[in-house]
């Protein structure tokens, strides 16, 4: 069998400039942020993200890393409006393929599933169609006759998930109250990257609740061990959302916030960093 | 109950209204958004609409007491949208006559003034699911002649679309209640909060409103229901801080 365990710094090296990137975790909720962080410490940029977008999306656009961003939204849940996504956009410096959350999470299934489109209730009559001129339309072959949105594919090059567990071999479990979609941006990318907050040795999963398997081994292609991998978003139950954090990231200034927890040479740097913060306001 | 405990307040009766956006609807998922909206559905819950769905705000479904009963994640949330067991009560920067809104952006998409939020689930909620608006400070700001970018399609569009499932039931504002009971579906002033004119509507709304020859206010809480309020669901007056007067 297979070990596909890598460090954050393997992982990165496998991705490169000019590439289409899927972010797992939807808004501030278990987001891959150490594989983020880990890609902010990389020379690779001009990239196509797509996600339902919170910190990743953020961070990846205020280091100017974003040529276009394929999402629905970008929202910190408890901050209701991402700063740095939304400078950047007031900024004019990346494109936006602005969709609805239904027709994402459709074109992830098309991917998933080696189509080309699905149909979807959603889209007609709104701006979605106006600001995306290359959306077709597909109309029902049967009585009914009804006109759908054919959402493409969300076809990536990579993704990058965070689950609470995984073993070696890229089986990965979740065990908070939601998945999310984080199977279907790995069945929909070439190659999928899983961090997790704890490694289990071979046979770990014996007692799992079996839906708690979310990711399966097939398809992944590396397992990163990175505990506090989602900070400073949720990754329940191991822990709940660094709210404190999250406020300084949204209040302070990229260069400052940059300057302070970003410029180390690995992770291990920035929890670091993180910590004495905490300590400091405590 | 003393004559004092009867004086409503502003942000009661906006609860009142709210709420009243779920009546009838039966066993649907109660989806509101924001803090109004969400003791309004709870109190509809409480009292007249006790086969609603509510969740904790999370992936799962609670009943009144909020124990679980049920796993609703982002996934299958969707599938109850598309299915149609839904009515949503969203926010909206701004609205227009036939009920477009929009939340993704104000000025020009291709090069916004003010990034908002994005479509997020606006698009396939008007087409798939009733949808009702909540406006917390009603103002021409909001309410709007044209919109920046449809996010929620309006009566115009979604019939232009040929949409099947389209509905817009209510809008609340901290000043009325609208809906778009008129024979081409511009939007109609409902109801008036006591203590609100129709000019005070008028003056902040940035287009003309249907109105009815006499225009109702919206209806007093009964003293349960302002009981649920004060003691249960909102003790500590959250809602004052939203909705004030």
């Amino acid at each position: 069998m297979t070990d596909k365990t890598m460090t954050p710094e393997e992982v990165v090296a496998r991705l490169h400039s000019g590439m289409t990137l899927g972010i797992g975790g939807w808004g501030s909720r278990r987001k891959p942020m150490a594989l983020v962080r880990a890609l902010l410490r990389s020379p690779v940029t001009d990239l196509t993200v797509i996600s339902y977008g919170g910190p990743d999306v953020g961070l990846l656009a205020a280091a100017g890393r974003i040529r276009e961003l394929v999402a629905p939204f970008a929202t910190l849940d408890s901050i209701p409006l991402e700063p740095h996504f939304r400078a950047a956009r007031e900024a004019g410096a990346f494109a936006l393929t602005e969709i609805d959350e239904a027709m994402f999470m459709w074109g992830l299934h098309a991917a998933a599933n080696r189509l080309p489109f699905l149909p979807v209730r959603a889209g007609l009559g709104s701006d979605v169609m106006r600001v995306n001129p290359g959306l077709r339309t597909v109309t029902s072959p049967y009585e009914d006759g009804e006109t759908f949105v054919a959402v493409p594919a969300l076809r990536m090059d990579a993704a990058l998930v965070h689950l609470n567990r995984a073993d070696r071999l890229g089986n990965a479990q979740y065990l908070g109250p939601d998945p999310y979609f984080d199977d279907l941006f790995c069945a929909a990318a070439d190659s999928a990257y899983v961090s997790c907050e704890r490694l289990v040795e071979p046979g770990g999963f014996a007692d799992a609740v079996p839906q708690t398997l979310l990711v399966g081994r097939h398809s992944v292609t590396g397992v990163v061990e990175a505990p506090n991998g989602a900070h400073f978003t949720s990754c329940v139950p191991d822990y709940g959302r660094d709210e404190p954090f999250q406020k300084l990231y949204a209040t302070t200034p990229w260069d400052e916030f940059a300057a302070r927890f970003l410029a180390g040479p690995d992770e291990k740097s920035y929890q670091s960093a993180v910590q004495a913060w905490h300590e400091e306001v405590r | 109950m003393t004559s004092q405990a009867l004086v409503v307040s502003r942000a009661e009766y906006c609860v009142i209204a709210c709420a009243e956006a779920w009546r009838g609807d039966g066993e649907v998922l109660a989806s509101p958004m924001g803090l109004i909206p969400s003791l309004g559905a709870r109190l509809a819950r409480r009292t007249f609409a006790p086969d609603l769905l509510l969740t904790d705000g999370e992936a799962t479904l609670v009943g009144a007491d909020g124990a679980a009963e049920g796993w609703l994640p982002y996934r299958r949330h969707l599938t109850m949208v598309t299915g149609g067991r839904r009515h949503v009560m969203m926010g909206a920067s701004q609205l227009d006559r036939f009920g477009n809104q929009n939340i993704s952006c104000i000025g020009d998409w291709a090069a916004p003034a003010r990034q908002l939020l994005g479509v997020r689930g606006a698009p396939v909620n008007t087409l798939n699911n009733p949808v009702s608006y909540w406006v917390p400070r009603h103002s021409p700001r909001v309410f709007v002649p044209e919109v920046d970018m449809v996010c929620g399609v309006g009566y115009d569009r979604a019939a232009a679309a040929g949409a099947r499932y389209h509905r817009l039931p209510r809008v609340v504002s901290d000043l009325a209640v609208l809906d778009f009971a008129t024979p081409d579906h511009r939007m109609r002033l409902a109801s008036l909060h006591p203590g609100v004119t129709v000019e005070q509507v008028r003056a902040a709304t940035g287009f003309e409103l249907a109105l009815p020859d006499d225009v109702p206010y919206t209806r007093d809480p009964t003293p349960e229901e302002l009981h649920l309020i004060r003691e249960v669901l909102d003790p500590e007056g959250r809602r004052d801080g939203e909705v004030r007067g």
